[in-house]
């Protein structure tokens, strides 16, 4: 019999970790080949991870929540093949020893890792026991603070205060992990003991939420957002909507959604720098040609961004057709992660409940995102009577370091002047 | 008059203040100093490197004349050597001329604008200089004050004729016969040590009743120990009172003492150099006599930092260097603050003294935990060969955990400690980290893992 251990593979270019979403086996488990054993989700996409061998489950590397560097040991399975261990590592590593289930994580030996990512399991996830113990007082009052130079000009430049940190090293020195520990648990929910019949229920904040919470609160910190509002009558492009609709044969029915997109798609022409992702470390922005079209979409665990690729090359239906496909893909859990990332504009649509203004958030590295605001009969004065039209408001955010306020009302009137008469869109020089 | 105006002006160019204009200036800042003499300082000019090459020359010298002697355990011979003190002397100063000139160098590459001339502070956003072209006035946003320390006076015995401060001492063409040295400290030693080897007869007068006085007995005893192997005479409790046609009259515990002395050179310590510079009339407040600052080099007005001897004690040029970084880089807008866990002092007598943390006592004050590991450079083989087994390493250190506490050495070519000693400190260190380092063979370093393994209840050669 030899053990067989199983690592978390290379998901894909340039992804050095990635998270344990699901963990569908215990130590135990008889599985065979090819059984789906975990799944990951690195910042791209979700992979599923299916055993390569048959065997029983002896060993587990990670837990749910957990963020395991590429390589790390994931699973360990007996089988029943002759001798040896790993095929693809040396032996002296694992005899079957079914204790090391209990292996505290963050030291399973490192020596046995063929790849050439880093050997070792590096947990940078918050390790319960340790933390829990931080917001006991770490340290006797008046005690001097332990840290090595560096971990207290890291502290500096973050403004902690390292008095109130509980340091792991030897002599309770703080490390730069203690650190990682902090940063990465500030803001989740901590348990609170209750009084009286209030009870609150926490909830770890992971996975897609995790991923979601940590974009969101960057593109807004690191971005000054500049929001314009403006009022879009959409009468004529909802009549033609409905025309095209009517004869639409076995095409896609078309939602307001691709017209937009395909209305975004001829804003280029006029406001090409709206249409880029900002590297705001290298100070670059690229401009692409081609023009890939992010569509804001909601899906059981929370937001996520499928894109729609080259849209300056698609038609309104093969518009409308990609982004149902794309959406149901996300709600799936199926979306690919070249489908969910490359977008040089975003769209955000709530429907019908999309409210008369938004302020959106721009999706990162874009330097523009459009809102689009739910659309109503509204009376509208023509010079002579009022008359009904149907309203709808569009609410961009642009990334005011680099899209200047003259350049985002450009934008913003170009969008309504083009929806506002919808044969513009579809116009040739 | 002329007036100049800049970001940054930092007032004095010793150590503490050529770093912060270095810093500043590095930073962009557009930043003026201002220096009456060469810059660099009492360090650079009058204190640690003309000194530390005294010393060496002295040790130089006292080498050939024991060898001289016969004596030479490595059979050496050689007949009575001679020294033309001129000579070494200018050797000195061209060491000295050549790092002062590095410093205007450096400065000069980080486009700090240097003034040469007497700073007179008017307020807190602008200083006057006197400079051989007249009167200027110079408007800055920022101050530093970084002026620093000169000699202090027993009034007894003014300075002036065969009264010599450290700065005369080190620049005396001829060996005198007889010198007194009035005050036990280690600048006292060191300079009193160097001419004891030149082949002066040295006396040192100490007011209190140890030589070294700041340290523990079990430090300061191997120097003790040495001066007295040099001839050196040590008198403490001893009180110089006054000095006519070469004799010193001193008074002591145990009755008075005439004390032959062709010249006296007194250190018995240094002052801030605040009302000189104008730096009174600004109404800082004061802690003691030394101008009251935060970690952040900050004074009681805005815009106004100081740094280095101005600030008080520990008076060395590695801390006031420490400090115009901050400085610098406060005012640059970056975060910096004074988080340093210890100094190190180094005293070059012979042996050499390095002091890194906490004493025992002080360490046994605050901590009740407090331990002692030490080991003797006697053991040491490469300490052997160097003819120079006299001496120690002491670990300061916590029981329970290991964590080290402080570090002093005792020995000749110990100061070379010092880094490894606060790196150990500011890396808090353990024992077990200090321990399992590989420690060189054969040096000396290697009494430091020694004493590490001895705390640790595992002692190797001992």
């Amino acid at each position: 019999m030899g053990i067989r251990t199983i690592r978390l593979p290379d998901v894909g270019e340039g992804v050095t970790e990635a998270e344990v979403t699901e963990i569908l086996v215990k130590p135990g488990d008889l599985v065979r080949e090819d059984d789906p054993i975990a799944a990951v989700m690195t910042d791209k996409a979700t992979v599923e991870i299916t055993s390569a061998y048959s065997g029983k489950v002896i060993w587990i590397g990670g837990e749910v929540g957990k963020t395991l560097a590429i390589g790390s040991d994931l699973i360990r399975i007996e089988d029943e093949t002759e001798g040896g261990n790993d095929t693809a590592s040396p032996p002296a590593a694992t005899p079957a020893q079914p204790a090391q289930a209990s292996r505290p994580e963050g030291n399973v030996q490192a020596d046995n890792c063929p790849l050439k990512s880093p050997p070792s399991l590096k947990v940078v996830e918050n390790r319960p026991a340790t933390i829990a113990t931080a917001a006991i007082p770490p340290r006797a009052e008046g005690a001097a603070v332990l840290a090595s130079p560096a971990v207290r000009a890291r502290a500096r430049e973050n403004g902690i205060d390292l008095r109130g940190v509980a340091g792991s090293g030897p002599a309770g020195r703080i490390t730069h992990a203690d650190l990682d520990n902090l940063f990465q648990n500030v803001g989740q929910a901590k348990d609170r003991s209750v009084s009286g019949p209030e009870t609150v229920e926490t909830v770890k904040v992971v996975g897609l939420r995790r991923m979601i919470a940590k974009r969101m609160s960057e593109a807004n910190a690191t971005i000054p957002h500049i929001t314009v509002v403006e009022e879009v009558d959409v009468t004529e492009i909802e009549a033609l909507r409905a025309k095209l609709n009517e004869s639409r044969g076995d095409k896609p029915k078309l939602t307001i959604l691709p017209l937009i997109a395909a209305a975004l798609v001829k804003a280029k022409e006029t406001c090409p720098k709206i249409f880029a992702r900002y590297d705001d470390e290298a100070e670059e922005v690229h401009y692409s040609t081609a023009v890939h079209i992010g569509i804001a979409t909601m899906t059981e665990a929370g937001l996520m961004v499928p894109v729609v690729r080259n849209a300056q090359s698609l038609s309104p239906y093969q518009l409308a057709g990609e982004i149902t496909r794309l959406a149901d893909a996300c709600r799936e859990g199926k979306a690919k992660r070249e489908e969910l990332s490359g977008s040089t504009i975003t769209i955000t649509s709530l429907g019908p409940l999309g409210a008369i203004a938004t302020t959106p958030i721009i999706n990162k590295p874009e330097v523009a995102i459009l809102g689009v605001n739910r659309m109503a009969v509204r009376p509208s004065w023509n010079g002579s009577a009022f008359v009904p039209r149907t309203m709808m408001n569009i609410s961009a955010s642009f990334d005011h370091r680099i899209i200047d306020g003259w350049d985002a009302a450009v934008f913003v009137q170009k969008m309504k002047t083009l929806l506002e008469s919808p044969a513009l869109i579809f116009m040739k020089d | 008059m002329t007036d100049l105006s800049c970001k940054v002006l930092v007032l004095g160019a010793g150590p503490g203040g050529y770093v912060c204009a270095i810093r500043a200036g590095q930073a962009g800042l557009d930043t003026i100093i201002v220096e009456k003499a060469a810059p660099g300082g009492t360090c650079l000019n009058v204190g640690c490197i003309p000194s530390k090459a005294l010393i060496h020359a002295a040790e130089q010298f006292h080498t050939v004349a024991h060898a001289a002697t016969g004596h030479s355990a490595l059979g050496i011979l050689t007949s009575s050597p001679k020294i033309d003190l001129a000579k070494t002397m200018s050797w000195k100063d061209g060491i000295v001329r050549q790092l002062t000139g590095g410093v205007s160098g450096l400065l000069r590459k980080a486009g700090v604008r240097k003034v040469d001339g007497e700073a007179r502070i008017l307020d807190g956003k602008t200083v006057e200089v006197q400079t051989a072209d007249g009167l200027l006035r110079i408007s800055c946003e920022h101050l530093v004050i970084a002026s620093g320390s000169v000699p202090i006076e027993v009034p007894s015995l003014p300075f002036g004729g065969d009264i010599l401060s450290s700065t005369e001492a080190l620049s005396l063409e001829t060996v005198p016969e007889t010198l007194a040295v009035v005050g036990g400290g280690y600048i006292g030693l060191e300079i009193g040590t160097a001419y004891a080897k030149l082949g002066a007869q040295v006396t040192i007068l100490e007011a209190r009743p140890q030589i070294l006085p700041q340290y523990d007995s079990e430090l300061s005893r191997p120097v003790q120990a040495r001066l007295k192997a040099l001839g050196v005479e040590v008198h403490l409790n001893a009180q110089a009172s006054l000095y006519a046609n070469g004799v010193l009259q001193v008074k002591t515990s145990d009755g008075d003492l005439v004390v032959p002395a062709q010249k006296v050179l007194v250190t018995v310590g240094r002052r801030p150099v605040i009302a000189d510079c104008g730096a009174d009339s600004l109404g800082l407040d004061m802690q003691g006599r030394y101008i009251k600052i935060n970690g952040k080099c900050q004074t009681s007005m805005r815009e106004v930092y100081a740094i280095g001897d101005v600030t008080g004690e520990p008076m060395l040029a590695h801390r006031a260097m420490a400090q115009g970084e901050i400085a610098a880089a406060m005012i640059a807008g970056e975060a910096a603050s004074w988080e340093k866990r210890a100094i190190p002092a180094v005293c070059f007598t012979d042996p050499e003294i390095v002091v890194v943390g906490h004493l025992p006592d002080e360490a046994r004050a605050a901590n009740a935990d407090a331990a002692v590991a030490t080991y003797p450079l006697r053991a040491n083989g490469r300490a052997m060969t160097l003819e120079r087994t006299d001496g120690f390493v002491r670990i300061v250190h916590e029981k329970k955990s290991g964590l080290v506490l402080g570090i002093q050495a005792v020995g000749a070519g110990v100061s070379e400690f010092a880094g490894e000693f606060a790196l150990a400190l500011e890396m808090c260190a353990t024992l077990t980290d200090i321990a399992a380092t590989i420690h060189a063979h054969p040096t000396l370093g290697e009494t430091v893992q020694e004493a590490a393994w001895a705390g640790l209840g595992k002692a190797l050669h001992a």
